[in-house]
């Protein structure tokens, strides 16, 4: 392994993170702390509990995997796509470093710019609700596997957009429906039955499903089969990635 | 002693069906300065982007430094520098930190005291702290070279590196290559001012429609492929050749002022004594003599417009 390479992209990424620091950081606080005045304070309190749990304090996952899996995939195809848009890709492709490499340094700081936005957000959320982790160490290797897995998937997005507009594509189309669609709001168990078994085909579920389980110690569908999903979706995005550079897919003329 | 580099038969078609490297092969000595010269679409830049990774081969096989560019890529690229032919720079990083990541991409640990002097050869050191964005069209191009010399390349590639650069940059780059040769750096360049070729090469090689054409030394290639003209200028104008001078195939130029004789630089005789003496003997006064070189132009219209020596005649050195 070219670990300095690694390195040295992974900073060169962190650094376009911290230039837009504001943008990075302030977002996700006001976006989150907005949700908490509307679903916490203003609505919230009508809202009955959900499975025994406040409804300010049962969107916190969620909401957490709402704004993570989103800057994942953002950040992570963004962090690709630039250098595809300016042209400087060529860098990259001619220096003496495998794919491995290439994704761990760009992977790796989309992942940890999510990260940092999810344990803020948390932060954050705490502020607006009282919050008692029951399996702290699963709650970090579920935000941690989502950041990861979700960084790969943007990725991947990074290298398959043609312009700015393909960038958003996905993002917008699927992952945000999947990721509201996915019981990031409620459970699924509120949902009619036939909607039940149609959601289970939504992978998001799992994830905050999971997630959840973290927090509270409930869960929609079993904590196992929610880690082998995350699991099973890193290692399929793991697969296209080794893929496209075999091949140079978009990348490799 | 074993070329530092070694193309066998590269071929390139792309997904369309384009080929546009037809077999090239071609061994480059270490320390040389290679200019290949060629129109737009002749395949420079893919002959450069295969060797460097940058799009992949057909078939063929590339050498660097004795390491298959893709077997042993990481070997092999680690001896390459490129420079592009866009300016291909994000705009809002520093200079420094630009060419310190590239240093860093080729597995270099930071040297801060080498980026200060590569940074200073090439006139960007009180520019260190500026945004790309904020650099002239020329101080770019410094930058994109001190990119690819950020790991201390053994080979270094600079396509079009003068293309749209003002005449004071295009000589500074001259003396910039100059330089780096001195430092034994092989340089291969492509370009499509013959200008470019003439001044800086050490060899040049002519490429078109995805063939290297040739592969010489240009001052061999010139004497080779070049021919002279002998301007024989008279005290007195002429209103027609005279009968005596037929044989010359002589032209009547400067209004019948001067008499201008082709000969061929590589045939056993010149002909000009006895042009000279047929001149004398025609009763025609010499005011002056001079004569004239072709220049890497004139034999690059000739070759690649068919009239000049064809690929199998001349590619012996390329192979």
């Amino acid at each position: 392994m070219n670990w300095t390479a690694v390195a040295t992209i992974y900073k060169a990424e962190m650094a376009r993170f911290w230039r837009t620091f504001l943008q990075s950081f302030i977002s996700p606080v006001l976006s989150t702390s907005l949700y908490f005045v509307v679903f916490g304070s203003a609505i919230g309190s009508r809202i009955q509990e959900v499975d025994g749990i406040g409804y300010g304090a049962f969107i916190v996952p969620g909401l957490i995997m709402l704004s993570v899996i989103t800057q994942s995939i953002s950040n992570a195809s963004f962090g690709i796509y630039f250098p595809k848009f300016i042209g400087n890709i060529y860098e990259i492709l001619s220096a003496p470093i495998n794919f491995l490499e290439v994704v761990a340094g760009f992977v790796g700081a989309a992942a940890t710019k999510s990260l940092f936005i999810g344990v803020v957000i948390l932060c954050t959320a705490s502020l607006f609700v009282d919050l008692d982790i029951q399996h702290p160490i699963a709650m970090v290797a579920f935000l941690v596997l989502t950041c990861l897995s979700f960084s790969l998937m943007g990725f991947i997005i990074g290298i398959w957009a043609g312009n700015f507009e393909q960038l958003q594509l996905v993002p917008l189309l699927v992952v945000t429906p999947l990721v509201f669609l996915g019981g990031s709001f409620y459970s699924i168990s509120m949902l009619p039955p036939v909607w039940q078994t149609i959601t289970l085909f939504n992978p998001v579920v799992y994830l905050v499903s999971g997630f959840r389980w973290a927090f509270f110690g409930q869960a929609d569908v079993p904590v196992l089969l929610s880690l082998c999903a995350i699991g099973g979706f890193t290692l399929a995005c793991v697969a296209v990635i080794w893929w496209i550079f075999k091949t140079g897919w978009r990348i490799r003329a | 002693m074993a070329p530092i580099l070694s193309i066998r038969e590269l071929r390139k078609v792309y997904d369309g069906g384009f080929e546009a490297l037809k077999g090239v092969s071609l061994d480059i000595e270490e320390g040389e300065i290679l200019a290949l010269l060629g129109p737009n679409g002749a395949g420079k830049t893919t002959l450069i982007s295969t060797i460097c990774g940058i799009t992949t081969a057909t078939s063929g096989r590339v050498s660097v430094g004795g390491f298959d560019n893709v077997a042993e890529f990481r070997a092999a690229r680690a001896l390459i520098g490129l420079v592009p032919q866009e300016i291909t720079l994000e705009p809002f990083a520093k200079v420094h930190d630009t060419v310190s990541f590239s240093r860093g991409l080729f597995g270099k640990s930071a040297d801060p005291a080498r980026i200060e002097d590569i940074l200073r050869k090439l006139s960007l050191w009180e520019k260190r702290d500026a945004k790309i964005m904020e650099l002239s069209g020329g101080m770019k191009r410094r930058v994109l070279i001190a990119k690819a010399l950020a790991h201390d390349p053994r080979i270094l590639f600079l396509d079009e590196p003068t293309a749209g650069v003002d005449v004071e940059l295009r000589r500074d780059m001259w003396e910039i290559v100059d330089e780096l040769k001195a430092g034994g750096v092989t340089i291969i360049l492509t370009t499509h001012y013959i200008e470019e070729a003439e001044a800086i090469a050490d060899r040049v090689g002519v490429i078109t429609g995805g063939e290297l054409l040739l592969v010489e030394a240009k001052e061999q290639l010139m004497a080779r492929m070049g021919q002279k003209q002998l301007e024989v200028q008279l005290t007195a104008p002429v209103g027609a050749i005279p009968d005596a001078l037929a044989q010359h195939e002589l032209q009547l130029v400067n209004g019948g002022g001067a008499l201008l004789y082709t000969y061929d630089t590589r045939a056993e005789r010149t002909g000009i004594t006895t042009l000279l003496n047929d001149v004398a003997q025609a009763g025609l006064v010499l005011a002056d003599v001079q004569t004239r070189e072709s220049s890497l132009e004139d034999i690059f219209v000739g070759l690649v417009s068919g009239d000049g020596a064809s690929a199998d005649d001349v590619q012996g050195d390329a192979a």
